[in-house]
């Protein structure tokens, strides 16, 4: 070891060192100051129950299965979906411009709408045109408004995909005698896609979050369960049982999608 | 039942006499010389007439104002504020004295906050949509899909006494639960018998009340109760006050005038 990494080896102890400090003090200023507050005692009582975490949590993982169904079966629906919006978003052709324009009303219209009132608007509305059952299920429409919103917002990260590839690509494509369909799909999206694959798994964990919003149209999933359990034991436990459900869930896929985010940018630079 | 409240109220009456109850509640209140009562929001009818608590229209608001009196408040003393459901179990100061939204006094709920003595004593009711040819039995019930308030201890009872053999839809308030109902998602509610009949009779077209469960019979009838922060000093003087109500038969008198004696809803057996 030479005298410069030696000294680089000594700055990397110290900056350690003074990271673990800082965080230590903020831990403790936290676990020494919020006990201090007058109302703690009641906090705890209503939100840190140990005897009413340990009754629900198996209840509650059974219900956030529910949430994570809803999820797996709108993905594949929500992502090709929201590819044939982009692409017709990107249509060039004159003749095909009422799909440009029906594309752009689609995303403006899906993206405005909170969430909440597109799963209360398709979820109570259209079963009330009286649809028999079984096809007025609150899980099919309640999909549905999932996968309307969603899809928007794939289609505008797919859109913004499309439309980074380099334009020297469209015309090497073109160069090769590639007729436009062809340069779309073996050119153009493959490469498209794999750079937004981080941004359309940020979408997911939010999609995953906003799965619980059905419970306002009737399915029975782990934020109602947990809603239920608070009306039943006048206690907020169950909610802070939930949130450590869905961390569970949602922290891995956000370190993954940061992690292919960092991979994509280290191979470009 | 009913003698051992009107013995205690006697008791109370005789000890405390009359004129304590003009003093019992000096410096409890949250604003001294006012007496502040909270509702829901909306104050749903036949519980409160056309959302305006003020007015003293409608059953809570006329039990309400006649516990002012009793406790020695003028009307023009009473300050009515709205809370939700979750506002008012929240751990904290509260910034209401009493509460009032047919909460239904639980032993769990009893842990977070105080209850009143029950003001009123519900037996649950099935609303169903064009039940013709449903017969009131528990047979009957278990193959229906039901729907519940999640609020409300409808479910606990959907799922002990009638246990359907599809998994109950759960939703937020009373007006998302007949959505689902004219929707066809649901085929009967479980409701307190007056909100049952106002919904039958206003709301809800083609919908009848299919029966009752007798409220003593079940084994723990829906008691009313009016909602204080845990250890409220107020507790005593509105059990004092509510006890004289009773005694008197005022409260009887409400009952009749605001919640009239429902007819020809069976009991289900």
């Amino acid at each position: 070891m030479n005298r410069r990494q030696a000294y680089e080896a000594a700055e990397r102890r110290r900056s350690l060192i003074v990271a673990g400090i800082s965080t230590l003090a903020v831990i403790l200023a936290i676990v020494l100051l919020v006990p201090l507050a007058p109302g703690w005692p009641q906090v705890k009582t209503s939100f840190f129950d140990g005897a009413v975490f340990a009754q629900t949590f198996p209840t509650l993982l059974r219900a956030f299965l529910v949430d994570v169904m809803i999820f797996a079966w709108s993905v594949p629906i929500i992502l090709v979906l929201g590819l044939a919006i982009a692409l017709a978003r990107g249509a060039q052709t004159p003749a095909l411009f009422p799909l440009r324009i029906f594309g752009a009303v689609y995303v403006d219209v899906f993206r405005g709408i909170p969430v909440v009132l597109t799963i209360y608007l398709i979820g109570f509305g259209v079963p009330g045109l009286g649809l028999p059952r079984p096809w007025n299920s609150p899980y099919i429409w309640g999909t549905v408004a999932l996968v309307l919103t969603y899809s928007a917002y794939v289609a505008e990260v797919l859109r913004s995909g499309i439309e980074s590839i380099h334009s020297s690509q469209r015309n090497a494509a073109v160069c090769l005698g590639l007729n436009a369909g062809d340069t779309m799909r073996y050119v153009i999206l493959p490469q498209a896609i794999r750079r937004v694959v981080p941004a359309n798994m940020n979408m997911l964990v939010a999609l995953q979050k906003d799965v619980a919003l059905l419970s306002f149209i009737g399915p029975v999933e782990i934020l109602r369960q947990a809603g239920i359990y608070k009306s039943l034991l006048a206690n907020f436990t169950p909610y802070v049982v939930a949130a450590i459900i869905f961390l569970m869930v949602t922290v891995p896929a956000t370190r993954y999608a940061d992690y292919l985010l960092n991979r994509d940018r280290n191979a470009r630079s | 039942m009913w003698k051992k409240l009107a013995a205690a109220a006697l008791g109370t009456v005789l000890i405390a006499g009359g004129a304590a109850a003009q003093s019992c509640a000096a410096g409890k209140t949250l604003t001294d010389g006012k007496l502040t009562i909270a509702t829901g929001n909306p104050a749903y009818y036949p519980w409160a007439i056309d959302d305006m608590p003020e007015t003293g229209q409608g059953f809570e608001p006329a039990v309400a104002y006649a516990l002012a009196m009793e406790m020695g408040f003028d009307a023009a003393d009473v300050v009515w504020t709205r809370t939700s459901f979750d506002q008012a179990i929240q751990p904290g100061a509260k910034d209401f004295d009493l509460n009032m939204q047919q909460f239904s006094i639980t032993t769990d709920r009893e842990k977070v906050v105080d209850f009143s003595e029950p003001y009123y004593t519900a037996p649950m009711a099935v609303l169903v949509r064009g039940g013709d040819g449903l017969e009131a039995s528990l047979a009957a019930l278990k193959e229906l899909k039901w729907g519940v308030v999640a609020t409300t201890t409808a479910l606990p009872v959907v799922m002990e006494k009638i246990a359907p053999t599809s998994s109950p839809l759960v939703y937020d308030d009373t007006a998302n639960v007949v959505e689902a109902m004219k929707a066809g998602q649901v085929d009967a509610a479980l409701f307190d018998l007056p909100t049952a009949l106002y919904l039958s009779a206003v709301v809800l077209e083609g919908g009848q009340v299919l029966g009752q469960f007798p409220a003593d019979e079940t084994d723990n009838p829906d008691h009313f109760g009016m909602l204080m922060s845990e250890g409220n000093p107020l507790k005593e003087c509105v059990d004092a006050a509510l006890a004289t109500l009773k005694e008197e038969g005022s409260l009887a008198g409400i009952e009749a005038e605001w919640l009239q004696e429902a007819t020809g809803v069976p009991l289900i057996k």
